[in-house]
């Protein structure tokens, strides 16, 4: 099986390639257009700012590449936000993967604290990507902008209001969690996208 | 629901475990990534790893050690210790490590807090402050606890706060080693006037003190060392019993 993460100015990259060695799985950690064409899965992680990210992603074309994907794809946090059509953080047009927004939380009770940081349960899973017994299992989050809940919503969670905390659409699968950073049942789910085959 | 979170904190010194009483005479409490790893197992939300050594060589072993954790280790981590400049924190977060906790450097230069979150984002960066209760006043502490300083608590959080921390790691000096509870007062008056997550540390002895500082103390993570390493108080037990007492935790 061949696994290739993006390679680009975000931070965490290591963390899943660590995450995915500890499933027995060796992945190549690239920009070059060409592994990232053929490899069986791609992995698009993230940490960082999405206007940045995104200019260096045009930069380097890697917008329109992983866009044109054909083989299972997943997006981790800000990797899913990127994969949406517009982000309010710095009023960052993305790819357009998921045509839906992605927008700031904004607190109602002084409790509601931004960044949504730690652990939350997933629910509503209707993804291939979760299996049914994932419902109301606990992942790890870090983030301060949030997906709506839209038509592509492949599980929410609820903080401040309920949320996408994973999207998915044809080949495309993305979390706003980290399932590398979510002990076992990020192993789970980790180990369920890696069985997907390209269409 | 957000759960509230079990912080288990490893003190290290030349790469393995050492545990304070009072920030003074060390007891040894095994290898660091094994006993993270048994943790994690347990049910530990997040870990912390101080680096208590402060020469040169020692830094380089901690830095092998974030990788080790980072390799094995499949929930989030903090490190901390011996943080003075950027490079610093770029070379732990290049090892692997999700979270730096700095303190004696971020009361020396404020500035480093906005510098570390321009660079590396908000949610990288926790400050952790050292404060003892004395006169009437939570007086801040550099360089592990004994150094005292004019700062005080509440003012010092405040300024980290606007600065970019993502969070507060308060230690009361004065609830550290006497396993009596935490600082619940000092911890509410926090989470009341601050907007980011407030780490509770120092003071736990038994199960209840957890609860306290989640209910009373208003935290939103409680972090804790002797108490696990010595197997006081089992992880999994404690989360069962929090539950049981109507605290959201992760099970």
């Amino acid at each position: 099986m061949d696994v290739a993460i993006v390679k680009y100015n975000a931070g965490n990259i290591y963390s899943v390639n660590y995450a995915l060695k500890r499933l027995g799985v060796e992945a190549v950690i690239t920009a070059n257009p060409e592994l990232l064409r053929k490899a069986d899965k791609v992995i698009f992680p993230g940490v960082g700012e999405a206007f940045s990210t995104m200019q260096h992603l045009r930069e380097h074309k890697l917008d329109i590449l992983i866009k044109d994907l054909k083989q299972p794809v997943l997006g981790i946090c800000l990797g899913m936000q990127l994969m949406c059509r517009y982000s309010e953080e710095r009023n960052a047009a993305c790819m357009g993967i998921f045509d839906t927004d992605v927008k700031l939380f904004i607190p109602r009770q002084h409790t509601d604290k931004v960044p949504h940081m730690g652990w939350n349960t997933l629910t509503n899973v209707n993804s291939k990507l979760f299996p049914q017994e994932l419902e109301a299992q606990f992942v790890y989050f870090v983030h301060s902008y949030y997906v709506p809940v839209n038509e592509f919503t492949a599980a929410t969670t609820d903080y401040i209001q309920p949320f996408s905390a994973a999207l998915h659409k044809d080949n495309f699968y993305a979390t706003q969690f980290h399932p590398e950073k979510s002990g076992s049942v990020g192993e789970k789910i980790l180990t369920n996208f890696l069985i997907f085959k390209r269409p | 629901m957000l759960a509230k979170r079990i912080v288990p904190c490893l003190d290290i010194k030349d790469g393995k475990t050492v545990k304070g009483v009072n920030f003074v005479n060390f007891r040894d409490a095994g290898d660091p990534v094994e006993l993270g790893a048994q943790y994690s197992e347990a049910g530990a939300d997040e870990l912390v790893y101080l680096d208590i050594t402060a020469s040169h060589e020692g830094r380089k072993t901690f830095t092998e050690l974030v990788k080790k954790v980072a390799a094995h280790i499949n929930i989030p981590f903090t490190v901390g210790g011996g943080i003075n400049e950027l490079k610093d924190v770029d070379r732990l977060l290049s090892a692997g490590a999700d979270k730096v906790s700095i303190n004696s450097a971020a009361l020396r230069n404020p500035q480093l807090i906005e510098d570390i979150t321009k660079n590396f984002g908000t949610q990288v960066c926790v400050v952790a402050i050292d404060a003892n209760y004395e006169n009437g006043e939570w007086l801040c502490y550099l360089n592990g606890g004994r150094i005292p300083t004019e700062r005080k608590l509440f003012e010092w959080a405040a300024e980290a706060e606007n600065l970019g921390a993502g969070e507060i790691l308060f230690t009361s000096m004065t609830h550290d080693g006497v396993k009596e509870g935490y600082a619940n007062e000092a911890l509410a008056r926090l989470a009341d006037e601050r907007h980011i997550p407030i780490i509770a540390s120092g003071g736990a002895g038994k199960k209840e003190h957890f609860r306290d500082t989640f209910t009373l103390g208003k935290a939103d993570a409680a972090l804790a060392a002797s108490v696990f390493h010595f197997g006081e108080i089992g992880i999994s037990e404690l989360k069962t019993y929090l539950r049981k007492e109507g605290i959201n935790v992760r099970i």
